[in-house]
């Protein structure tokens, strides 16, 4: 059966799919958007992070067929092609990017947490970034990224 | 010359097509016509499972469609709360109606993981790390269950019955929770490596209800099922009437507070295990049970 999903605004088909695939499998290897990054597989570290129906999930996590007539935005997603929004501007800026691995899943939770949550306290972005590890930055410079773009956003109104 | 070889692959067949009922009645048709389809929800421990090839299903019945298990409500004092409901929605919702369940929710994973994981799965996966068990324990939650031809309630404390096993028949699934509206402070708490992303080495639910004048307890990750620690709540019932503390609640004594951590300890059953020694858990649980007691009587004495 055909897999009907809507990724970043595009309706796309896939023809057929192995039952037990993710959602991740199909972005990376069906539809070549690699942005969602394959890691553990498991749900520990939040590098494969996209919003299916407005909600931040590990795309490991989710049947691919979960996903069916639902709508998907990933990295790829968030600004035009060569253009970059606010929150991944503020990553670059702040030296939150290093290897680079890790960004794609930190820039969707932080989307998603300044969505819910324009102007979040320190423990606040720790909560909501808990399930994104990263190995090159300790932190504090994607702490900053997030303050920065919260300032910029609430500037912005 | 010896040929090595690899460890011996297993050849695992192809899933046959993903169930996908839209409705409660169809998905209860399903599973009787398909007892053997993987019920999915979250997916947060069961695609681990497939991602890895540790577990490869005939076929998945995928529940996340099922609008009537979506949802909760409030029935007079108890709350319904559908099988589908994640934990996100419990940590932001279930405030002072069930305020265990929703503090237990809000140590699930991360925000990733309590989006998609539901009540239902983690009741159904049995696990005795199961985070929202312990509060549903303490509360005297009951599990609905319905087949095509069905329904039945059990008792939380019955229904699981080993790790990761539990009563529920292969035409059965989970509707919903049935859990007592909160009547006094709630508290649940849990030992990890970190603050997030943790599994429980040990953590405890303790429930004060001011009405019936009881205390309740539920040990989670320290025994084969969560369990309660009946004397332990014997015991500070007991305190509690003889000081007249329901009526005038003035503090308790740290003797009577470290007296409960004790008992609550004796009564789990740990093994050692990655995630902790036996002797390590049991030491935890005396400081939680004095702990989370403590938070409660303060709770109810402001």
């Amino acid at each position: 059966m055909k897999l009907i999903l809507t990724v970043n605004g595009e309706i796309h088909e896939v023809e057929s799919i192995w039952e037990g695939e993710s959602l991740m499998h199909v972005l990376r290897e069906r539809l070549a958007l690699p942005g969602a990054k394959n890691a553990c597989e498991q749900g520990e570290c939040g590098s494969c992070s996209v919003m299916l129906d407005e909600v931040l999930v590990c795309s490991c996590l989710v049947l691919a067929r979960q996903a069916q007539e639902r709508s998907v935005v990933t990295v790829e997603g968030l600004a035009p092609p060569d253009d970059v929004g606010v929150v991944q501007q503020a990553f670059i800026e702040t030296g939150a990017v290093q290897c680079g691995f890790c960004t794609p899943g930190f820039i969707m939770a932080t989307e998603d947490l300044l969505r819910r949550s324009p102007a979040p306290d320190d423990a606040e972005i720790r909560e909501a970034l808990a399930g994104n590890l990263c190995r090159c930055t300790g932190y504090e410079k994607i702490l900053d990224a997030v303050r920065l773009a919260s300032a910029r956003l609430g500037a912005m109104g | 010359m010896v040929r090595r070889q690899g460890p011996r692959r297993r050849i695992l067949p192809l899933l046959e097509a993903t169930l996908q009922p839209r409705d409660l009645a169809d998905a209860l048709a399903a599973r009787g016509a398909h007892p053997t389809a993987l019920p999915l929800a979250g997916g947060t421990d069961l695609m681990v499972e497939i991602n890895f090839d540790r577990r490869r299903p005939e076929r998945i019945l995928d529940l996340s469609r099922i609008a009537e298990l979506a949802g909760w409500d409030r029935e007079g004092d108890e709350l319904v709360i559908g099988a589908g409901v994640t934990h996100a929605r419990l940590e932001g919702e279930m405030g002072g109606l069930a305020p265990g369940l929703g503090m237990a929710a809000r140590t699930i994973g991360s925000p990733q993981i309590r989006n998609r994981g539901t009540i239902g799965g983690n009741i159904a996966t049995s696990s005795p790390a199961g985070d929202a068990l312990p509060p549903l324990v303490a509360a005297g939650a009951r599990v609905e269950l319905a087949s095509a031809t069905a329904s039945r309630s059990v008792p939380i404390s019955e229904f699981c019955t080993g790790p990761k096993r539990n009563v529920m028949a292969p035409d059965e699934l989970i509707t919903a929770v049935r859990v007592p509206v909160a009547q006094g402070p709630q508290q649940f708490a849990k030992v990890g490596p970190r603050n997030a992303m943790v599994i429980a080495v040990c953590s405890l639910s303790v429930h004060l209800d001011a009405v019936a004048r009881t205390v309740r307890t539920a040990i989670g990750s320290a025994a084969p099922t969560i369990v309660r620690a009946t004397e332990a709540e014997a015991f500070m019932e007991g305190v509690l009437d003889e000081r007249g503390a329901w009526e005038r609640p003035g503090p308790l004594p740290a003797s009577a507070l470290a007296r409960f951590g004790e008992l609550v300890a004796a009564a789990a059953r740990p093994i050692d295990d990655v995630r902790g020694s036996a002797a390590y858990r049991r030491h935890a649980l005396a400081v939680l049970g004095r702990r989370t007691l403590s938070w409660c009587w303060q709770e109810h004495r402001a």
